[in-house]
């Protein structure tokens, strides 16, 4: 098999930050980015900041996906990022899904967040916006 | 990485001649050897930056020259750490062996690194990687590194990318870096067994005595780890195991003797642990086994590991090198033309392949 073994594929993380226990979202983003052809490391329930920053950083994600329907996105959020930025992980694409009301949405923007996903978004949408957002590494 | 999943279809049958003329550096070693940002990964990856050792590992995965040349640096640092396989069949309860197994590493004071490869899909090759969930105890200690793997679809190329990420763990400080595998096929039997130490994970009322008898995965086993040592039936799994590994051992001598006069190799004769992972049970008598295998008295039950992971990591560079020089622009119309003649039965393929070695062998690409 004369195939390439060089392709450089786009890594995500899918985390679940605080103490929601809804992971049914996640888990079909999680499948559904896998039949995209992404690689997707699924973290589990119940993340801090600082667990979520630091799987990013060994796992060398070029997204963290933050699934929240707790309400609690506007205290999460901001520290996921803050951690990220800590962690010198300030260009990795943060994305944000679940239950998130319009007005918070220029606040997350604000905070670091990439893109909000709302209920009724696709799978397809999702993926189509990480090929074209993702960005590039340096190479040589 | 404009063209993050542009290789999605690369797997298929279909693409055998579609090498790809923009490959980062596979088929140009002499690049290799001089990337700065490789050296620059190396010097960082022995400072001890984690950032840059996962940076790192990716390239190691897309088999890149960045890779190779920090490879290049890292590797005569490394080789002291104990690669400890860990495979077995799926909810078996290997990530949690290894999360208890790494517990107690950082509870003797050392550092402990992980390697987890799940499955890619031959469809898509996209993968969902799951064994952080089991992990999640060592988040946000900087002391335990745990790298998710996919399989990905290369033959022979997830042994080398797997014995190079263990070689880069090694180079950062790890003295002990668990490799957990699936321990549903050939190739994952293949990667546990290049390990300096290969644990085989059985639950307990997996199968009965026959079993264990069969040929497979038990007999990459150097120690055989019955997990779930609370559950009913566990002792009895273990000692099952036991009685039916160790039968023929009293006649071992004569065993050893006779394949050696016939150049055979010898089965292992693995010792079986009964551990409860999440008490900690037994945990801590098997990592003194692994830390007794790893030093002194033992070494030698490692060397033939050893000497069978350097096999196999030549044999996949010798192939990489190849495949490289395969995809070659200027070769791809004439190894066409033998793909298309051997489809058409007008050659066959070993004809064609003595004609796709001769075009290689004629022009040696890049020194």
């Amino acid at each position: 098999m004369i195939a390439a073994m060089t392709d450089r594929r786009i890594r995500v993380l899918i985390a679940k930050p605080g103490l929601d226990g809804h992971d049914r979202g996640a888990k079909v983003l999680a499948r559904g980015l896998r039949d995209e052809g992404f690689e997707v490391v699924y973290t589990g329930l119940r993340q801090t900041p600082e667990m979520i920053a630091s799987a990013a950083l060994q796992e060398d994600v070029d997204v963290v996906g933050l699934s929240i329907l707790s309400g609690a996105h506007m205290t999460l959020v901001p520290r996921v990022c803050r951690a990220l930025r800590d962690e010198g992980l300030g260009d990795v694409l943060v994305t944000v899904g679940g239950i998130i009301p319009d007005d918070d949405v220029a606040a997350l923007h604000e905070a670091g967040v990439d893109r909000v996903f709302g209920p009724g978004t696709t799978i397809g949408e999702v993926a189509e916006y990480l090929r074209s957002s993702v960005r590039p590494r340096e190479t040589a | 990485m404009t063209d993050g999943n542009a290789g999605a279809n690369s797997g298929d049958p279909g693409e055998l001649r579609s090498g790809r003329g923009d490959d980062p550096g596979g088929g140009d070693p002499p690049a290799a050897r001089t990337s700065p940002r490789g050296a620059h990964l190396a010097e960082r990856v022995r400072a001890g930056d984690r950032r840059m050792l996962a940076r790192l590992l990716t390239e190691i995965e897309d088999r890149t020259a960045v890779a190779e040349a920090a490879l290049r640096v890292l590797y005569p640092l490394s080789g002291g750490a104990h690669l400890v396989g860990v495979t077995g069949a799926p909810g078996a309860g290997k990530s949690t062996l290894v999360a208890a197994l790494a517990r107690a590493v950082r509870a003797s004071g050392r550092p402990a690194a992980v390697l987890a490869i799940d499955p890619s899909s031959p469809i898509t090759g996209g993968a969902l990687l799951g064994d952080r969930i089991r992990m999640q105890e060592h988040a946000g200690d900087r002391d335990v590194f745990i790298r998710s793997m996919a399989s990905r679809g290369h033959a022979g190329g997830l042994a080398a990318a797997s014995v190079d990420a263990a070689a880069a763990l090694d180079a950062a400080g790890f003295p002990i870096v668990f490799l957990e595998t699936v321990g549903a096929g050939q190739s994952e039997v293949e990667i546990a067994s290049i390990a300096d130490t290969t644990l085989v994970v059985e639950a307990p009322e997996m199968g009965d005595e026959v079993q264990a008898i069969k040929a497979g995965l038990l007999e990459v086993a150097d120690i055989v780890v019955v997990t779930k040592g609370d559950r009913p039936g566990a002792g009895r799994t273990a000692a099952q195991l036991r009685a039916m590994l160790t039968v023929g051992a009293a006649d071992e001598a004569e065993a050893i003797r006779r394949a050696e006069a016939h150049g055979r190799r010898r089965p292992k004769r693995p010792q079986v642990v009964l551990v409860t992972a999440p008490t900690g049970d037994g945990i801590r008598d098997l990592l003194d086994a692994l830390d007794r295998r790893a030093a002194g008295r033992d070494a030698s039950a490692v060397r033939p590991a050893r000497l069978a992971r350097a096999a196999a990591q030549l044999d996949a560079v010798l192939a990489e090198r190849l495949r490289a020089r395969l995809r070659d622009a200027h070769r791809r119309d004439e190894i066409d033309a033998v793909i298309r003649a051997v489809a058409e039965h007008e050659l066959d393929p070993y004809a064609g392949a003595d004609r796709v070695m001769a075009l290689v062998e004629g022009s040696p690409s890049g020194g």
